[in-house]
């Protein structure tokens, strides 16, 4: 009795969303642990923890919010290619409201003293995360009004903002990349209370995309979007709305993932925020098990996902894989994760978990 | 060669199980096909049917028993292998390419090429004279398959069956369910000649009529077990029908019993009403009432424009002229949306394509129109949710393993109900039910024309959309007749068959 027992709960294990994500992830910490000595070392400083895997955790962070919001829009059966352009724009915004002398913008006099200042800046920083977060809401507003009432390929309508969004976000700050002395911005990224500041972020956009999508009836008719959405419009569900709503929200998160990664480097580096984070976010939501095809879908599986993408490339770095080599091991590792994913490996694993003799 | 002696079996199943994850879909099933025989399967939804199909087709793989082609054991590996053993299969569902052209479709695989490239001259030319050489029929084999009929996409996906794998065995999967009578013929036509020539051919079917005129044997099957093989010249329909649903149906005096009974107490009260309601190209202008109660039967061939017309009344699409009104109110905005706040409900034709999101579960499915009414943040708790989702599993006896069983494991007849109940549950004014008995089997077909029936005696006003002339005379207390997207003539309830038959024909 108590053997079946066991393997019915092994199975609802292996059946679990949660279950290839983690299983990946292990696998990866289980060879660092064995290639690298001091990989899960922690240290305690001023009351804060450092390490590894505190690095990788942080540095996952902004992928970890694209992702959030990636996955809402693979559900619906989309793809959002600009995020990573959206966050250049983000970045440019913020940069031009807390620094605007640069694009000749005549302060008073007596402000100009404080430019170089570290605790001063132009607009204040509530002003600057909001009217940020508005600008990349309504990028992705453009890019739902784009899928959901022209009806354009969400792939070719997201890669229209994808390209000039670089452009965007240079026009905006005048072509000039935007130094950010404003001390307390650079806490979004680099702040710390015992756990990275990023992280808290995270939990906090986690926690209340959760309760949005689970606790009201938006998470089920994206799922039934994604997986029939002629059966939807039938059944009542205004899917050009939920449509609209997905790519908006994974605008808003783009918009937070461009503040974080720019307070990290201080500057709005319109050529490099960002630069190819999409593609991190879109492998993230697939090993977070989220179909392109669309339907089911869960928020927790890609943020593993995105800590599985840091954690190789962590892992990579401190086993001395030079940078330029990266991309190539990065493809190999995607290559074993599919595989893993695949109909098969699930069958196999299946019969192992299975019941015996049934 | 053997293979024109018809005593010996061309397949022989023995001792099939399968079960899949909380069903024991077969248990123990013989089954076996002579040459030249057309043999009926026959059961209620989710006997099992489909999946001795699947089995015998290399979808699924049988846990246990034997599969014996023209006396040699197989193991039927993949569709692709039952394909090159000479097993083809068309199932109930079209499963080509609508985007394709009609002559793509039928050569696709083995198109002939010249010079590296295909020969679309040839390709066409070729696929012209299989589709005339079969079937006699002079379709344009360049158009798009999807442009057709899906009677004639029926048609083109037999084609391609026969025509690729050099058929031995043909399945056809509820065929006739879209066709016209007409084309019912053809087919039977062409099924003969191929039995003649020596072909076996399984055929199932909730056509009780088709099965006596052109089966040779039946066998049926009952809750994924064996019930018999039987000759069909030697079984009356009674029996046949008892040993399908293992309890005698509803009795049809009954069914007429009860609506002689309600058609006493239609109230006068004018839940719908539209006036010259018309979509230019789709709908002619159209005028209808319906009353509380009422049970209003939309009858007319396929393509005559029911689909359109109710389509039009659930807001599916804007009308460009004319008006509508829900009790008493007129209908300003038209969308899904808006219906079901005003109590309309549709059950649509397409049950796979515009009905079922089948990946989500019985529950899911279930409560999904009531959620859309209520909007994105008044939020149907979920125990609220199964609560709904388990009333409508025991009033519509949906056999389901659980609530959370994903929809698409479950039978068509099934599926049907899980998107009856999903109406159901928003306590609709006006059910609008278009082919709802359509591939399925007697036993729930009968259920769900009384439970038409006593919905409209609880005060609900019906339209009634359905091929079958017989049906809508039986559950209509008024019947629109419909041709050419314009409504031709309007009888009351208890007219006869042939009165509307003679309408439809323009006499």
């Amino acid at each position: 009795m108590s053997k079946e027992h066991k393997s019915v709960n092994l199975r609802k294990i292996t059946e679990s969303k949660l279950f290839f994500p983690l299983l990946t992830l292990a696998i990866i910490l289980l060879m660092d642990l064995i290639i690298i000595p001091n990989f899960f070392a922690i240290q305690v400083r001023d009351g804060n923890l450092y390490g590894s895997l505190i690095d990788i955790l942080r540095n996952a962070s902004p992928v970890m919010i694209l992702a959030i919001g990636m996955t809402l829009v693979i559900a619906t059966g989309g793809v959002d290619l600009s995020v990573g352009a959206v966050m250049a724009i983000a970045a440019s915004v913020a940069a031009i409201m807390m620094n605007p002398v640069i694009i000749g913008l005549e302060l008073p006099p007596d402000l100009m003293k404080f430019i170089n200042d570290p605790y001063f800046t132009y607009s204040p920083l509530w002003q600057v995360i909001t009217v940020t977060l508005i600008v990349t809401t309504i990028c992705g507003l453009w890019n739902g009004l784009l899928v959901a009432y022209i009806r354009i390929q969400p792939m070719v309508a997201t890669l229209i903002l994808m390209i000039a969004g670089r452009g965007i976000a240079q026009l905006i700050t005048n072509g000039v990349r935007i130094q950010i002395f404003y001390e307390p911005y650079a806490f979004l990224g680099q702040g710390w209370i015992i756990l990275p500041f990023s992280l808290y972020l995270v939990a906090i956009l986690y926690t209340t995309t959760w309760l949005f999508t689970r606790r009201t009836a938006i998470g089920l008719f994206i799922e039934s979007v994604g997986i029939n959405f002629r059966s939807s419009f039938y059944s009542g569900i205004n899917e050009k709305r939920i449509k609209m709503l997905v790519y908006a929200f994974s605008g808003f998160c783009a918009g937070l993932a461009g503040l974080v990664a720019s307070s990290n480097i201080k500057t709005s580096d319109a050529h490099n925020i960002g630069i190819g984070l999409e593609l991190d976010a879109i492998l993230a939501v697939i090993i977070g098990g989220t179909l392109m095809s669309g339907g089911r879908f869960s928020l927790l599986a890609s943020l593993i996902g995105a800590v599985v993408i840091q954690a190789i490339t962590t892992s990579m770095y401190a086993v001395g894989v030079p940078a330029f080599a990266l991309q190539a091991i990065k493809g190999v590792f995607v290559i074993i994760m599919i595989l893993l994913y695949s109909e098969q490996a699930r069958n196999f694993v299946r019969k192992l978990s299975a019941p015996k003799g049934a | 060669m053997t293979e024109t002696n018809s005593d010996t079996l061309l397949i022989s199943m023995q001792g099939i199980s399968k079960v899949f994850p909380g069903v024991q879909a077969l248990t123990n099933v013989d089954f076996s096909l002579k040459y030249g025989e057309i043999h009926a399967l026959m059961g209620g939804n989710g006997a099992g049917k489909s999946t001795l199909i699947k089995v015998l087709t290399g979808v699924e793989h049988p846990d246990s028993g034997h599969i014996f082609l023209a006396g040699k054991e197989v193991h039927v590996r993949s569709p692709q292998h039952a394909q090159s053993l000479g097993i083809s299969t068309v199932y109930q569902e079209v499963n080509l390419c609508p985007n394709l052209t009609v002559a793509e479709n039928i050569l696709i695989g083995r198109a002939p090429m010249r010079l590296g490239s295909i020969d679309w001259k040839k390709l066409n030319a070729q696929a012209q004279e299989i589709m005339n050489r079969v079937l006699g029929m002079e379709i344009d084999v360049t158009v798009m398959l999807g442009s057709y009929s899906v009677a004639i996409q029926q048609m083109v996906a037999i084609v391609r069956a026969l025509e690729i794998g050099n058929a031995k065995v043909l399945i056809l999967d509820e065929p006739t369910s879209s066709l016209s009578r007409r084309e019912t013929e053809q087919l039977f036509e062409v099924m003969r000649r191929l039995k003649s020539e020596g072909v076996g051919i399984i055929f199932i079917t909730h056509f009780l009529d088709q099965v006596y005129e052109i089966t040779d044997r039946i066998t049926i099957i009952r809750n994924g077990g064996l019930v018999g093989t039987f000759e069909t010249a030697s079984m009356t329909r009674l029996e046949l029908i008892t040993k399908m649903i293992g309890k005698t149906i509803i009795e049809l005096e009954d069914l007429s019993r009860i609506k002689a009974n309600i058609s006493k107490h239609i109230s006068g009260d004018l839940v719908l009403e539209t006036q010259d309601l018309g979509q230019s190209g789709q709908v002619e202008p159209i005028s209808l009432t319906l009353h509380a109660g009422e049970v209003l039967g939309l009858a007319g061939l396929v393509g005559a424009g029911r689909t359109e017309t109710v389509g039009l009344i659930f807001g599916l699409e804007t009308p460009d002229s004319g008006e509508m009104s829900v009790a008493g109110k007129k209908v300003r905005h038209f969308s899904p949306l808006d219906s079901i706040k005003r109590g309309l409900a549709l059950l649509p034709e397409d049950r796979k394509a515009a009905g079922i999101v089948d990946e989500l579960t019985v529950r899911e499915n279930i409560v999904l129109a009531l959620q859309a009414g209520q909007g994105w943040f008044k939020y149907i708790n979920l125990a609220k949710q199964y609560e709904i989702a388990e009333k409508y599993m025991k009033l519509l006896e949906i056999a389901t393993p659980s609530a959370d069983q994903q929809v698409k494991n479950l039978s068509g007849g099934n599926q049907q109900k899980v998107i009856l109940a999903r109406w159901l549950a928003t306590n609709p004014r006006v059910l609008i039910l278009d082919e709802p008995t359509r591939g399925i089997d007697v036993g729930t077909k009968a259920e769900i024309q009384k439970l038409v029936l006593l919905l409209a005696d609880e005060g609900k006003a019906c339209i009634f959309i359905s091929s079958e002339l017989e049906e809508v005379l039986r559950t209509s207390h008024r019947i629109a007749v419909m041709s050419d997207h314009r409504k031709i003539a309007e009888f009351s309830g208890d007219t006869s068959e042939h009165e509307i038959m003679r309408v439809m024909a323009g006499e």
